[in-house]
């Protein structure tokens, strides 16, 4: 351990950007990042697969709502629906003294529920793709056993729908990670926060943006990885057979 | 293989005779951050108005060249000087060590201090590092203020970062951050001038320590513009000679300010 600190200490020797302290900020960045990221993208989850189903629904009053709420999310800039979020509520009569206060405060709340609706209207939209695509003879033959719909939704439908969609979500997935770098522009200090820090200190553009941006493609590729080893495992069937 | 050096002996002679007109700078392009009242602001109408306006605009007049002001965020302003963008930062830029590694300073033209500034029924009194202990301090981002906070207080407090004053105020003014700390005529323009401030100063003037508060205000130039540094020197000399400077002055921060 000494030995590292020695050789890390070496390392910064003579650089007035990459300090201790600055080092500690992108830390702190990449903290919040992952946190912002992996919470929205959980949450975002979560909603969009009873969403998906009912955008699936025959009924357009089940439909449409759902429809609705995805054609506004991804019809307008996640930038601009951070600023509602973030500086709209505040001018709500009384906000400061209701219950919602203490998460509005802060500004990581007020992101992670932007980001969270965003990534929900995408994700829906994806999963009802992958849904309308089920073919037809799965769920006839479904059908002639006997199942319920809710059993054939559960059994049929939805496991190979997940599958279908896994490419398109594992995209969704880095883009929100891209995306979540407007985060620093209500004063919230994730990876990009960090870099315009530095920037702004050390006026030192290239150094703080090629940091910052060399620590993204790792994310990246990290998340690149991930799904490629669920659509190895998920997507077995689907590869040609070798003897 | 000729070709391309052919090209880039073209392209240097061209830069150099570019770079030999713009030395002469018979227009001079100012570098700005808006809005940074009384400083530099908009007025109603939208027209470009504020002591650095008016006094870079007379000096221009003095130097007799014509100028335009170019928007610029504060982050990004000593970049954008660099890359071209403008020939001259005046935007309330503190001379300091840090800066002075980057840009060329003119004669400082103006002194001003900081202060904090809070809501009038804030609990605080003075200014320490027991006295902030968990408190959210708002400063713009890459300011001075910014570096003094984050380095004194950064431990205790929560410092939040805004690109522009204005998105800071209106945090302070829906109780995301407790306390400001910013440029004094700024925060007297646009907290306490109003007719119902709901601000107050916290504490004292603050203008040390000298890494932090530096020499005064000054234009930014390229290192390279010693001559243009020169120039304004004389323009900011001879403007204070005939009492133009004064006048501005008055008009932006009142005769009992001195």
């Amino acid at each position: 351990m000494l030995d590292f600190s020695a050789w890390f200490n070496d390392l910064l020797a003579g650089n007035l950007i990459f300090t201790p302290t600055t080092l500690g900020y992108y830390w702190e960045g990449l903290v919040t990042t992952t946190q912002l990221v992996f919470l929205a993208l959980l949450a975002g989850l979560i909603l969009a697969v009873p969403l998906a189903i009912m955008r699936s629904s025959k009924h357009k009053w089940i439909s449409l709502p759902v429809y609705l709420y995805t054609y506004v999310f991804r019809g307008t800039p996640l930038l601009i629906q951070l600023y509602i979020i973030y500086y709209g509520v505040v001018f709500v009569d009384g906000i400061q003294q209701t219950f919602l206060w203490p998460i509005l405060r802060e500004a990581f709340y007020p992101a992670l529920i932007a980001f969270t609706l965003n990534t929900a209207a995408y994700t829906t939209e994806i999963f009802r793709g992958a849904i309308k695509a089920t073919a037809q003879g799965e769920i006839e033959a479904a059908r002639a056993y006997g199942m319920s719909p809710r059993l054939m939704m559960r059994r049929i439908i939805l496991p190979s729908a997940f599958r279908r969609a896994l490419p398109a979500y594992g995209n969704e997935v880095i883009f929100m990670l891209h995306a979540s770098a407007i985060a620093s522009v209500v004063t919230l200090m994730d990876l990009t926060g960090a870099a315009r820090f530095v920037y702004a200190r050390f006026y030192a553009p290239f150094e703080a943006f090629l940091f910052v941006a060399a620590i993204y493609l790792c994310l990246t590729f990290a998340i690149l990885y991930f799904f490629r080893y669920l659509e190895k495992k998920l997507l077995a069937h689907l590869r040609p057979q070798t003897a | 293989m000729k070709k391309i050096i052919l090209t880039s002996i073209t392209a240097a002679a061209l830069t150099a005779g570019y770079a030999q007109a713009r030395d002469s700078y018979d227009h001079i392009r100012f570098g700005v951050d808006v809005p940074y009242e009384p400083m530099e602001y908009r007025t109603p109408d939208g027209e470009l108005t504020g002591f650095d306006i008016d006094l870079g605009n007379a000096l221009c007049d003095q130097m007799e060249v014509t100028c335009e002001w170019v928007e610029q965020q504060w982050d990004g302003i000593i970049p954008g000087l660099l890359a071209r963008n403008y020939d001259a930062i005046m935007s309330s830029m503190t001379i300091n060590e840090e800066r002075r590694a980057q840009v060329l300073f003119t004669d400082s033209y103006l002194t001003v201090p900081s202060a904090w500034f809070g809501p009038v029924d804030s609990e605080l009194e003075d200014i320490s590092e027991a006295s902030l202990e968990g408190l959210t301090l708002g400063v713009q981002r890459g300011t001075l203020q910014d570096n003094y906070a984050t380095d004194f207080y950064g431990d205790m407090a929560t410092v939040r970062r805004y690109a522009s004053v204005d998105d800071m105020l209106l945090d302070m003014e829906a109780e995301r951050i407790d306390i400001v700390f910013v440029n004094y005529p700024v925060g007297k323009t646009t907290l306490l001038d109003s007719e119902r401030s709901e601000y107050r100063v916290i504490g004292e003037m603050i203008n040390e320590p000298y890494e932090y508060f530096g020499d005064g205000i000054a234009i930014a130039l390229r290192p390279r513009d010693e001559a243009l540094a020169e120039r304004f020197n004389e323009a900011i000399a001879a403007v204070k000679e005939d009492g133009t400077y004064d006048r501005i002055h008055e008009r932006y921060f009142g005769e009992e300010e001195e």
